[in-house]
């Protein structure tokens, strides 16, 4: 469904310019999370960027169903909400001084074809509780929520326009821990609710364990190992991955 | 920081009347400024001041004098016989009137013009950039006078020519802020979505310049009334038949040895709206100039 081929990245200019992404090729099938897991650097937000639209790759291919998916803004209206994407950061992903209602009132006015027929506060309550959330929530600004409603709402916004591939950037590494179960327990409910696609990017191997079915693995802008995600974490090729698990285990010994 | 707690634990009723008291001095500005406000506002229709009229028989009166029509002239009488408490009240109307029209067209203009630059960045910022640049290198005062002096006496005349260099603090402001918050996550997700750039503008950058603006207003509304004291005094602001503070002043500058009144109360009624407004300017600098986001 999501296919990205040979994307090159890179930023600044003549002599001071670096490669974020090089030549990276991956796929993300109907109903599949892909878990796009390195350290920080490794390019992995940029890749995410640029399925998005939000960053212009240099050169390579990103096709979602055969068709090219071109910068934010210029894509067609039904490609533009095919393809939403979660923030890390809960708290700026949110305008603080807009209510919850109005953020997702916002989403149904850019795509009016999404918005549920007939009473919409029905369907913003509908929509509030399938992502945890009391429709009270409704009234508040972004700015006095927690970061766990933060980032329930900004799930709720993404899906309020009915997209097939949800694109997740970090989005429950600045959480703490006991939230961060909790909303990728929501995520993979509504993916398996909502037959969606994800791209779920993360540094931290153990959140992507529980959500991913292939993992992908990055290194200074290459990828460095695909493939189905018990295979990867249980017999990694790349000494790079292993390094990767070691740590992560580590941390879980500890704790 | 243990010292201040052991001080206030000591002598906590000092320190409730000293917060008291700054809480009651920080509200004089306030007070100065709805003064003003009424005097610009109620004044003109209690008091009768006509600037063509002359009254030579008591010309150069001192405060308190009384009139040969059997009145007393409060304030003094300049060179023409003309009361001077008149000329203040009027002249707080043309103050304020000024002012208010200068600083909202320079807000607007320049909120503007650095929103869209700080947001659309590129060649657009640059071009907009460097033309501020070639206007803060020029004195903005010489600008007033070069803008007034070319044209016909009017108020429409010297709003422009005072806004053609307050909006361009607005725009520097407005553009910083704009840099900063277009790289804020929920700009990124307006766009995800596919919200119109407009409506991104609208809604996700300007209400957070809303802060700044409001501070940097009183500063440049105080800049904007003496400026335009200086250009009447300079005989390039307002028409002769329009009262104006600095036009009161310019009339007294012959008579600064023998009659101090002419010329010092003006100034003193127009210093003491410049610091009151700085001294609120200030506060609110302090309260929403450091471009909080809440």
């Amino acid at each position: 469904m999501l296919e990205v081929r040979d994307l090159d990245v890179s930023f600044g200019r003549a002599r001071r310019r670096f490669k974020a992404v090089d030549g990276v090729s991956l796929t993300v099938g109907p109903d599949e999370t892909l878990g796009l897991v390195g350290e920080s650097g490794s390019g992995k937000t940029t890749v995410a960027r640029v399925v998005v639209g939000l960053v212009k790759p240099d050169s390579g291919d990103v096709l979602f169903d055969g068709k090219p998916l071109g910068p934010v803004g210029r894509r067609p209206a039904s490609l533009q909400r095919a393809v939403q994407m979660v923030f890390q950061d809960p708290r700026s992903s949110l305008n603080p001084r807009m209510t919850v209602s109005a953020v997702i009132d916002e989403a149904w006015r850019t795509h009016p074809e999404s918005a549920p027929t007939g009473d919409r506060t029905a369907g913003l309550h509908q929509l509030l509780d399938d992502v945890g959330l009391d429709a009270t929530v409704a009234r508040h600004r972004a700015g006095e929520l927690s970061g766990g409603q933060c980032q329930r709402v900004s799930i709720a916004r993404a899906l309020a326009v009915k997209p097939r591939l949800l694109v997740c950037d970090e989005a429950v590494s600045a959480l703490d821990v006991s939230v961060q179960s909790q909303i990728l327990r929501l995520l993979v409910d509504l993916q398996q609710r909502h037959h969606l696609s994800m791209l779920f990017i993360s540094h931290d191997l153990g959140v992507v364990h529980q959500i991913a079915d292939r993992i992908a693995v990055m290194r200074r802008g290459v990828l460095v190992e695909e493939g189905v995600a018990t295979d990867v974490l249980s017999d990694p090729q790349h000494e790079y991955t292993r390094s990767l698990l070691d740590a992560a285990l580590e941390l879980t010994k500890e704790s | 920081m243990t010292a201040s707690i052991t001080a206030s634990a000591v002598r906590p009723a000092v320190v409730r009347r000293r917060t008291a008291a700054r809480r009651w001095l920080s509200r004089i500005p306030y007070a100065v400024l709805a003064i003003y406000a009424a005097v610009a506002v109620a004044g003109p229709l209690l008091v009768d001041y006509n600037p063509i009229q002359t009254d030579l028989a008591n010309r150069l009166l001192k405060p308190g004098a009384h009139l040969s029509s059997g009145g007393t002239a409060w304030l003094g009488t300049d060179g023409l016989g003309r009361d001077i408490f008149a000329q203040l009240v009027y002249g707080a109307r043309t103050s304020v009137l000024i002012g208010v029209s200068t600083v909202v067209v320079s807000a607007v203009v320049g909120t503007a013009i650095g929103v869209t630059a700080g947001y659309f960045r590129g060649w657009l910022d640059t071009v907009l950039s460097r033309g501020i640049d070639i206007l803060l290198a020029f004195p903005a005062i010489l600008l007033a006078i070069v803008i007034a002096g070319s044209f016909e006496r009017s108020v429409v005349v010297v709003v422009g020519a005072l806004s053609a260099t307050a909006w361009i603090s607005f725009a520097r402001v407005t553009r910083g802020t704009a840099l900063s918050v277009r790289e804020r996550a929920w700009v990124d997700a307006a766009r995800v979505l596919g919200v119109k750039r407009r409506f991104i503008l609208i809604r996700h950058v300007l209400p957070f310049t809303a802060g700044p603006v409001v501070a940097l207003a009183t500063l440049e509304f105080a800049l904007v009334v003496l400026a335009e004291a200086g250009l009447s005094f300079l005989g390039i602001g307002l028409p002769p038949s329009a009262v104006s503070w600095g036009q009161t002043i310019a009339n007294g500058k012959q008579y600064l040895a023998t009659a101090w009144w002419i010329s010092g109360l003006p100034g003193l009624a127009l210093s003491l709206l410049i610091v009151s407004i700085g001294i609120l300017g200030d506060q609110l600098t302090a309260r929403f100039g450091r471009g909080q986001l809440r």
